[in-house]
C-alpha cells in the first residue's frame, strides 16, 4: 500500500529541521569557542563518503557483482592507514590557509590561476552528475514509498525532486556561507553530517537485520538458499577473472577518499585538530565495515523474494520492508537514504562553491573593469553572494542533469566515473607534496592529458550509451580508426571500462606530469612554494616566509585591502590578535615587513584563494622581483645550513662515543693500577710474615745464649722452614711474573700424562703416608700422550696433590687421581674428601694470594700462588682448570689438555 | 634529524600489509564454506576487521 505523500513530506521536513537544529547548535558552540567537533564527530563526518550510491546502490552492485562492491570501501580503509600523507596535507593546508583542493594544487605550483581553474572545472564536470545521482536516488525512493510510476508528484506544479533540491540548496547556503571564516570551517555543518552518518548506519543495519533474521533464518540460511540457485550461487564466489578490476577499484576508491571535493573538505579543511586523524584511521573503516555487512544478504534476500519480478535491485532496501508490511522500517530506510543523499549534496556543493567562487569567478572579477571602478567598496558581501549563487547553480545543474538523464545509463555508472575524474588530481597532488621538481607546466600537462583521456574513454562513451551522441567512436573508433575505439584504446580490451580508463588516464597523466616537469624550469614563486610544501614538517610556520619577499608596502593600503574582502570587524579582530602575538598594544604601530605582508596575503587567501590573494597583494605592495636564481640561492642557503647542522650533529655524536671509550679505557687503566698496587702490598705482606718470624727467632737465639738445646733445635727448624717458604714464595712470584709477561721458557714434547701422574704421586707418597692419607688412582698404564712441557705439567699435578693433602683430615683423608679422555681432551681429576668449597670460593681460589680455608684464624697453608700459576700453565696448553665442589663434600680439581689432532 | 613518528610508520606498515591480503592472488585462496557462510565472506570481513582492530590498537595506545 502507499504511504501518504503529506506524511512523508512532513517527516522529511521534520528530519531536515532536526539537522538544522544540530547545525545551528554546532555553529553557536563554535562561535562561543567551545567546539563540539571531537575526534569521534570528525571520524563520523568522514562517512559523508557513503552517499545514496552506497545506501541504495551497493545492494544493486551486489546483485550483479557479488562481493566486488566491497572494493569501494576497502580502498579508503587502506588509504587512511597512510596517516603521514594525510597529516602532511592538513599541515600544508593550515600553513598556507588552503580551503579547497583546487587551491591546494594552484598554491603549490606558484599560485596559478590557470591550474586552479582547471581543477575546478574537472571537479565540477566530474561531480555534478554525482549530485544528480543523489537527487535521482531521492526521487526514486519517494516513488517507491508512494507506490507510483514516474515523477508525477509535486506541489504547485513543481516536482518533488525540485523541492528537495531547493531545500538542500537552502540548507547549504545557510550553513556553508554564514561568514567568510579565516579557515573556511563549518562546524555546524560537520556536526549535522556526523548525525546523518549515524542515522544512515542505523537505518541500513536495521533493514539488514530485518531481512536476514526477520525474513530468513539468519546469514547461514540466506547463503544456503542462495547457493541452491545457480544464478545467485555465482555471487557468493569471488571471480578471480576480475582480479585486475578488483585492484583498480581499490586504488580508485583509495584516491577518491581524499580527492573527492567533499572528502577533501571534511578531512583537510574541516579538520580542527590533527590528532583527530588517529581516531578516524580506524573508526571510519569500522563504520564502513558495519554498513557493508548486510549488503550482500539484503541483495540475496531481495533476489530470492522478487525472483521473476522486475524490481529494481537499487530499491531493495525499501521494497523488501514494504513487501512485508514493515512500513515503519521502510520509513526509517527512507530517512537513512535521505541522510546519505543530503549529506553528500550539502558538503559537495559547499566545497565546489568555494572553488567556483575563488578559482573561476574571482580571477575574472579581479580583471574586470567593474571591480576596478569600485576601489573602495566593501566586497565581503559580494563574496558571500557569489558563493550562495554558486551553490544554487550547482544544485540546479545537478537537477538539470538528473532531468535530462532520467533513467539513462549515464546516471547508473556515474559514481565510479566521478571517482576516476577526481583521481586525475593524484599525480599533481602527491607530486606536489613529495617532489620539488614538479612544475606548473608539468601539472597543467598531466591534468589536461588525464582529463582528456577520461573524457574520451569514460564520460563521452557514457553519453553515447545514453543515446545523446553518436556511439561511432566507441564502436568503430574516432574517424573509423579502430585503435581509437574509446573503450579499447590501442586495442587494449578485456578490461572493464573503469579500469581501462584508469590505466590509460593515469599513464597519460603521470607521464605528461613527469616528462614536462623534468623539462621545464619553475618560476620563482613556484620554487619557493615547492620548498614550503615538500618540507612543511621541517620548517616552523613563518620562519622562511620573511626571506622570500622583499619590497615596500603601506599598512593602510594592506589593511584597507583586507577590509574590502573580509569586512572591517573581522579584519580589526585578526589584526588585534596578530599585534598581540607580536607583543604590541596597537596594530597601527605594526611594522610593515615581509612577515606582515605574508600575514595579509594568507588572510586574504583564506577568503579568495591563494592565486587571487597574491594578485591583490601585489596590486597594493611594491614587490621587488626576486627572480628564480635568487630564490633558489636563498633556498640552497637554507639547505646548506641544514646540511651543516646535520654534519655537526654527526660529529658531536662521534665525539660523545669517543669520550665514552676514553672514559672506559681510563677506568680499565685505573683498575689495573689498583690491582698492581694490591699485588705489591700483598706480596710485601706475604714476604714479611716469614721474615718476621725468622728475624724474631734469630734475635732470640742471638740475644739469649742460655736457651736449651731442644728449644734451639726447634727454633732453627722453624727458621729453616720459613726460609724455605720464603724461597718458594719468591720463586713462585718470579714464575708468575714470567708467565704473565710471556717470558717463561717452555719446552715442548710428547708427554705421557699417565706416567707424569704416577711420578707425581710417587714423589709425594711420603707426604701422604706421614699424614696417613689414602692415595688411590685410576690411571691407564700407558698414555694418553699430549704435546706439552713435561716439567710444567708435573708442577701442576704436584701443586694439586699437595693442596689436596693439605686440606684433607689426618687419618681419614682420601685423595683420588683419575686420568681419562673426554671429547678429544685429556681429563685429569684430583678429588679429595676435605671440607669442600662454597660456590663463591670455587671462583676466588684461582685469584692470586687467595687461600683455601679461613685465613683470618688459621695459619696459611700455602703461598696462594700455586693455583693461579697452574691455571696459567694449563691455559697455555689450550686446556682448562676448574674445581667442582660443595661445602662438606670434598673438592674435585679438574684440568683438561687437548689431544694432538690425529695425523691423517 | 627528526625521526618519523613510530605510530605513523606502524599504521603505514599495516596499510602495506593489507594491500596484498585484500587483493588477488591471495583473495582466491578461501574456498568452500564455514558454518553455512562462504569462506570468501569470512575471509574478506575477517581480514578487514583484523586490520581495523590492529589500527585501533596502534592508534589509540598511549605513548
Amino acid at each position: 500500500m502507499a504511504l501518504s505523500g503529506w506524511f512523508i513530506a512532513l517527516l522529511s521536513a521534520a528530519y531536515l529541521g532536526l539537522l538544522f537544529a544540530v547545525a545551528r547548535f554546532g555553529d553557536a558552540r563554535a562561535d562561543a569557542g567551545k567546539s563540539i567537533i571531537s575526534a569521534n564527530v570528525y571520524a563520523l563526518s568522514l562517512a559523508v563518503y557513503c552517499t545514496s550510491w552506497t545506501f541504495y546502490g551497493s545492494v544493486g552492485r551486489a546483485t550483479s557483482g557479488g562481493l566486488s562492491f566491497l572494493t569501494i570501501y576497502l580502498g579508503p580503509t587502506l588509504m587512511l592507514l597512510f596517516v603521514g600523507v594525510i597529516i602532511k596535507m592538513i599541515r600544508i593546508s593550515k600553513a598556507q590557509r588552503i580551503t579547497s583542493i583546487a587551491d591546494f594544487i594552484a598554491s603549490r605550483y606558484g599560485k596559478s590561476h590557470l591550474l586552479a581553474g582547471m581543477v575546478t572545472i574537472i571537479a565540477v564536470i566530474g561531480v555534478v552528475p554525482y549530485i544528480a545521482l543523489q537527487l535521482k536516488a531521492m526521487a526514486a525512493s519517494l516513488d517507491v514509498l508512494l507506490d507510483r510510476e514516474g515523477h508525477a508528484g509535486g506541489w504547485l506544479g513543481l516536482d518533488s525532486t525540485f523541492l528537495i533540491a531547493a531545500t538542500l540548496a537552502l540548507f547549504s547556503i545557510l550553513f556553508g556561507t554564514r561568514h567568510l571564516d579565516a579557515t573556511e570551517r563549518h562546524e555546524g555543518m560537520v556536526a549535522a553530517v556526523a548525525v546523518e552518518s549515524v542515522v544512515k548506519l542505523i537505518a541500513f543495519v536495521a533493514v539488514g537485520l530485518f531481512v536476514t533474521y526477520g525474513l530468513y533464518g539468519g546469514l547461514a540460511d540466506l547463503f544456503q538458499r542462495a547457493s541452491a540457485n545457480p544464478d545467485l550461487g555465482r555471487l557468493l564466489q569471488l571471480d578471480s577473472g576480475r582480479a585486475g578490476t578488483w585492484t583498480a577499484m581499490i586504488l580508485l576508491s583509495g584516491l577518491a577518499i581524499i580527492f573527492l571535493p567533499r572528502q577533501f573538505q571534511i578531512i583537510v579543511v574541516e579538520n580542527v585538530d590533527e590528532s583527530h586523524i588517529k581516531r578516524a584511521v580506524w573508526l571510519f573503516p569500522f563504520y564502513l565495515l558495519l554498513i557493508n555487512i548486510f549488503v550482500l544478504p539484503v541483495a540475496l534476500g531481495g533476489m530470492l523474494h522478487f525472483s521473476g519480478q522486475t524490481v529494481n535491485p537499487d530499491t531493495f532496501v525499501l521494497t523488501l520492508p514494504l513487501a512485508h508490511g514493515a512500513e515503519a522500517l521502510a520509513l526509517l530506510a527512507f530517512v537513512g537514504g535521505l541522510s546519505a543523499a543530503t549529506g553528500m549534496v550539502i558538503v559537495e556543493t559547499i566545497a565546489l562553491s568555494t572553488m567556483v567562487c575563488n578559482d573561476l569567478v574571482m580571477p575574472w572579477l579581479l580583471r574586470s573593469a567593474w571591480l576596478q571602478a569600485r576601489q573602495q567598496q566593501d566586497l565581503s558581501g559580494l563574496l558571500i553572494g557569489i558563493r550562495r549563487v554558486a551553490i544554487a547553480l550547482i544544485v540546479l545543474l545537478g537537477y538539470a542533469y538528473f532531468r535530462a538523464a532520467g533513467e539513462a545509463y549515464a546516471l547508473v555508472g556515474i559514481g565510479l566515473i566521478s571517482f576516476t575524474a577526481v583521481a586525475q588530481f593524484a599525480p599533481a597532488m602527491f607530486g606536489g607534496m613529495y617532489w620539488k621538481q614538479g612544475t606548473r607546466a608539468g601539472a597543467v600537462a598531466g591534468l589536461a592529458a588525464g582529463f582528456v583521456v577520461w573524457l574520451y574513454t569514460l564520460l563521452l562513451p557514457s553519453f553515447a550509451k545514453s543515446g545523446w551522441i553518436s556511439s561511432g567512436f566507441v564502436e568503430h573508433g574516432l574517424f573509423g580508426a579502430s585503435w581509437l575505439k574509446a573503450q579499447a584504446l590501442f586495442g587494449l580490451s578485456g578490461l572493464d571500462e573503469i579500469s581501462h580508463c584508469l590505466w590509460w588516464s593515469m599513464l597519460a597523466n603521470i607521464g605528461a606530469y613527469v616528462a614536462v616537469s623534468l623539462n621545464s624550469r619553475p618560476g620563482a614563486v613556484e620554487a619557493s612554494q615547492a620548498e614550503r610544501f615538500v618540507d612543511v614538517f621541517r620548517y616552523g610556520r613563518h620562519r622562511k616566509e620573511t626571506r622570500l619577499w622583499r619590497g615596500k608596502a603601506s599598512l593602510d593600503a594592506l589593511v584597507s585591502l583586507l577590509e574590502r574582502f573580509l569586512g572591517t570587524a573581522r579584519v580589526r579582530l585578526q589584526l588585534a590578535v596578530y599585534a598581540q602575538a607580536k607583543g604590541l598594544e596597537d596594530w597601527r604601530t605594526l611594522p610593515v615587513d615581509a612577515e606582515f605582508v605574508h600575514f595579509a596575503e594568507a588572510e586574504l587567501a583564506a577568503a579568495i584563494g591563494s592565486a587571487s590573494a597574491r594578485v591583490m597583494v601585489a596590486s597594493v605592495a611594491e614587490e621587488e622581483d626576486l627572480g628564480l636564481d635568487e630564490v633558489l640561492d636563498i633556498l640552497d642557503e637554507a639547505t646548506q645550513i641544514r646540511a651543516y647542522s646535520r654534519e655537526l650533529e654527526a660529529k658531536q655524536r662521534e665525539l660523545e662515543a669517543a669520550t665514552a671509550e676514553l672514559r672506559e679505557a681510563n677506568e680499565r687503566l685505573r683498575e689495573v693500577d689498583r690491582m698492581k698496587h694490591d699485588f705489591i702490598s700483598t706480596v710485601t705482606h706475604e714476604l714479611r710474615t716469614p721474615l718476621t718470624s725468622i728475624r724474631a727467632l734469630s734475635e732470640m737465639l742471638h740475644d739469649d745464649p742460655r736457651i736449651e738445646l731442644a728449644s734451639r733445635t726447634r727454633f732453627l727448624g722453624i727458621i729453616v722452614g720459613e726460609a724455605e717458604r720464603l724461597t718458594r714464595l719468591i720463586n713462585q712470584i718470579l714464575d708468575m711474573a714470567k708467565l704473565e709477561s710471556g717470558r717463561a721458557e717452555w719446552t715442548s714434547g710428547a708427554v705421557d700424562i699417565g706416567e707424569v701422574a704416577r711420578e707425581a704421586m710417587e714423589s709425594l707418597g711420603q707426604l701422604f703416608r706421614d699424614k696417613a692419607v689414602e692415595l688411590a688412582s685410576e690411571v691407564p698404564s700407558a698414555g694418553p700422550v699430549v704435546q706439552a712441557d713435561r716439567d710444567r705439567l708435573m708442577q701442576v699435578l704436584i701443586n694439586l696433590l699437595s693442596n689436596a693433602v693439605k686440606f684433607v683430615p689426618e687419618g681419614s683423608g682420601r685423595v683420588y687421581v683419575r686420568v681419562g679422555i673426554d671429547h678429544g681432551m685429556v681429563r685429569v681429576e684430583v678429588a679429595d674428601n676435605g671440607p669442600g668449597l662454597t660456590a663463591e670460593e670455587c671462583g676466588v681460589i684461582f685469584e692470586k694470594f687467595r687461600q683455601g680455608g679461613n685465613t683470618l684464624t688459621d695459619k696459611p697453608k700455602g703461598t696462594g700462588l700455586g693455583l693461579p700459576i697452574s691455571r696459567q700453565i694449563i691455559e697455555y696448553f689450550g686446556g682448562k682448570l676448574w674445581v667442582e665442589s660443595r661445602p662438606g663434600a670434598g673438592a674435585n680439581f679438574i684440568f683438561t689438555v687437548p689431544l694432538p689432532a690425529p695425523e691423517e | 634529524m627528526k625521526r618519523a613518528s613510530p605510530t605513523r610508520q606502524r599504521l603505514a606498515a599495516l596499510g602495506l600489509l593489507g594491500a596484498p591480503l585484500l587483493t588477488y592472488p591471495l583473495l582466491s585462496l578461501p574456498g568452500g564454506e564455514l558454518l553455512g557462510i562462504p569462506a570468501s565472506y569470512w575471509y574478506l570481513f575477517g581480514v578487514w576487521a583484523g586490520l581495523i582492530g590492529l589500527a585501533a590498537w596502534v592508534a589509540e595506545r598511549q605513548g
